[in-house]
């Protein structure tokens, strides 16, 4: 278990040290310059050049790039017109939003997973509930209508549902307030009020499609021997299904979910800016845009590491689920 | 295995059923059992009027092609046909009790503890997530509300142990892909007579074994048998498994039983082209090494569309010796001569005699 748990994470790290590199790299392969972005008309050649010199962008790439590493291991000095002193991890000083990457983090983090993690058990326990119950009452009114709406759910965009959500609740029915984030800890029903929509939005899209994987998965398991010998045992349909069929078949949704959740949780680009919220993911659109390289750097960090989380918490699941994983 | 000598820890908890099982008449008895399937195609006869009967202590082998209609029997017997899809008419009594029409509930009361099965591929049989142990001891408080969870495990342990399983104890708590092939069926065995069964039902058990392990464990079904005095179904397509175990065989062709009879009367004095059929495809260690084998032509026939009257005349040769009746009229099972032996064939008997004698038993290949 331990040898398995080792190789996964060194896989992980790994993952990790490549993606690093490669967005480094291809934020020099871009053909504009940050600091003409970021600097006001009347700047002059030198004056650039200067700002050049003083953020580190004349050194050397590999130069900048140990730096950066450098930063988030052990810490690094980033000169007075960035703060200072960057204590590990140091993720680098935003030029932009001319404040430490950790800081804006701080910010737009919580919001993210306030709102991806809420939504995931929502549209876990919907999507999956009534895959399974469409499965066992299979050509059913129910089964026929979960059919339907779910194709239709799978089918439609984020942007389109969420804006229709808000047309209604928000702007005609005006029971609920433009949505934004309340720290759950100040305010539960502030905070459930402003999140709410983004929950539901993601959370019909999600559900569909894992309705439709759900029945899926429990029809293929149903016509298994192995549910056959559970029945002739005499079991209780009840017991046939929860305890023989439902185990099979969630497994391969355990692994879906895991990578979804994990892809989710790295920014949620659409919902964000649907709802005109500032999560990690309207966070980084923003960064490419101006040319924010710490801040690019951070949030592509950011959301590989939950990628590569969720992948090696999947593989430890599965090897919990299936005992012909261990020790592999 | 009759459960009035040797009760083992704590009786099932049985509703009161009247003692009709002890004693007089077959403990399983089939009437006229069809079971159609409504498809998208058309209707598929899996089973067409089978009837027979197993009598506690003896064996019926139950022979044919795929899609003759056996494993589709069985499982009607079982009550394990989804009743949404299947059609079953007929009478099945267990014990004395007419399962076709009874509710849900109570076959499934039955299952399991009367009436058990035994699958051919043990290793998709077995739940590969719950370890053997675990599932043998579910199969017993299934049926034992209140055995506690230790006393499952006793008898789990037991029934591992006199399946003839080394370290029953250990392997208990071990997953279905840690045991090898031969063992994962013994395992299945035991699951199935966890519950003193009446009656055993054996769907091709052997036939996703090694030749070795397949004869040890057709030997510990026999002594399984003697010792728990259980009527068994074996169903399998080897004819040489029948002529092991079996006392009884029936021979089924297109949903319809084609004969039937002790296993002396159908391998020794086969009446039915098909069964000659059958025991002329296989090989004999007693008979001549260098006799070819005989494949019986043409392919088992679409149980959708099943040929006109006798089912097997695309692929009887004899067909023709009776002008066209063989394609206009089913043959009806009739007595053949020898007491309780029947035959389904439009041949009159003593050209069957003839027939058998020149063509099938001169070649040397029947046993």
């Amino acid at each position: 278990m331990m040898r398995f748990l080792l190789k996964r994470v060194l896989l992980a790290v790994s993952v990790l040290f490549a993606v690093s590199v490669v967005s480094f790299l291809m934020f020099f392969a871009l053909p504009r310059d940050p600091v003409t972005g970021m600097c006001p008309k009347n700047c002059n050649a030198e004056r650039l050049e200067r700002v050049r010199t003083e953020l580190g962008l004349n050194d050397p790439r590999t130069e900048q790039y140990a730096n950066y590493m450098k930063g988030i291991f052990v810490g690094r000095d980033l000169g007075s017109a960035q703060g200072g002193k960057c204590e590990a991890p140091c993720l680098g000083y935003s030029y932009v939003n001319s404040e430490a990457v950790s800081d804006t983090f701080a910010r737009v983090l919580p919001v993210t997973l306030n709102i991806v993690i809420p939504a995931a058990v929502l549209w876990l326990a919907l999507g999956v509930g009534l895959g399974m119950i469409s499965a066992l009452r299979r050509g059913s009114l129910l089964d026929r209508v979960s059919i339907g709406l779910t194709l239709t759910f799978a089918s439609l965009q984020l942007y389109f549902v969420g804006a229709v959500l808000l047309l209604i609740f928000v702007y005609t029915l005006k029971i609920l307030p433009t949505p934004r984030y309340t720290p759950l800890v100040d305010n539960p029903v502030e905070w459930a009020r402003g999140l709410v929509l983004a929950w539901v939005t993601l959370a019909l899209l999600f559900s569909a499609i894992y309705a439709r994987l759900s029945r899926a998965q429990m029809l293929e398991t149903l016509s298994e021997d192995f549910v056959r010998t559970a029945r002739a045992k005499g079991m209780p349909k009840r017991q046939v299904y929860g305890r023989h069929a439902l185990r099979a078949a969630i497994t391969p949704i355990v692994t879906i979910a895991g990578l979804d959740v994990g892809g989710a949780l790295g920014g949620t680009v659409i919902t964000e800016t649907t709802f005109g919220i500032q999560g990690l993911g309207r966070t980084a659109v923003e960064a490419v845009r101006q040319g924010d390289l710490p801040t690019i750097m951070a949030t592509v960090l950011i959301s590989a590491l939950f990628v590569v989380v969720a992948n090696v918490v999947v593989d430890l699941l599965y090897a919990f689920i299936d005992p012909r994983v261990r020790l592999g | 295995m009759g459960r009035s000598e040797s009760a083992p820890s704590g009786e099932p908890d049985r509703p009161e059923v009247p003692e009709q099982r002890s004693g007089e008449g077959p403990y399983l008895r089939v009437n006229d059992l069809r079971v159609r399937f409504d498809t998208e195609d058309g209707v598929v006869r899996a089973v067409d009027g089978v009837s027979f009967a197993v009598e506690r202590g003896r064996t019926l082998g139950i022979v044919g092609e795929s899609g003759s209609g056996k494993s589709v029997t069985s499982l009607a017997v079982l009550g394990l046909h989804n009743a949404k899809r299947a059609s079953i008419t007929g009478e099945i009594f267990v014990g004395g009790r007419q399962l076709v029409g009874l509710p849900e509930e109570e076959v499934r009361r039955l299952r399991g503890r009367d009436m058990a099965m035994i699958f051919q591929d043990p290793l998709s049989a077995l739940h590969p997530y719950y370890t053997v142990g675990r599932q043998i001891a579910e199969a017993y408080r299934v049926h034992h509300p209140k055995a506690g969870k230790r006393e499952a495990r006793q008898r789990a342990v037991d029934m591992l142990g006199r399946v003839g399983i080394p370290q029953p104890a250990r392997r208990f708590d071990q997953y279905p892909h840690e045991f090898s092939g031969g063992m994962r069926q013994r395992a299945m065995i035991a699951m199935a007579l966890v519950n003193d069964p009446d009656l055993l039902i054996a769907d091709e058990p052997t036939t996703a074994l090694d030749v070795t392990v397949q004869a040890q464990i057709l030997d510990l079904l026999a002594d399984l048998q003697a010792e728990f005095h259980s009527a068994i179904i074996l169903i399998t397509h080897d004819l040489g498994v029948v002529s092991q175990v079996a006392d009884d065989v029936l021979v089924m062709y297109g949903g319809r039983a084609v004969e039937h009879g002790s296993v002396a009367q159908v391998l020794r004095r086969p009446q039915h082209p098909y069964t000659w059929g059958l025991l002329s495809s296989v090989p004999s260690l007693r008979g001549d090494a260098d006799a070819d084998l005989v494949p019986i032509p043409g392919n088992p026939p679409s149980l959708i569309n099943l040929p006109s009257g006798c089912a097997f005349h695309p692929r009887c040769r004899y067909a023709g010796r009776n002008g066209n009746r063989s394609t206009t009229e089913v043959p009806e099972l009739r007595p053949a001569g020898e007491d309780g032996h029947l035959v389904a064939c439009h041949l009159p008997a003593e050209e069957r005699t003839r027939l058998y004698q020149e063509d099938v038993a001169q070649v040397g290949v029947a046993r």
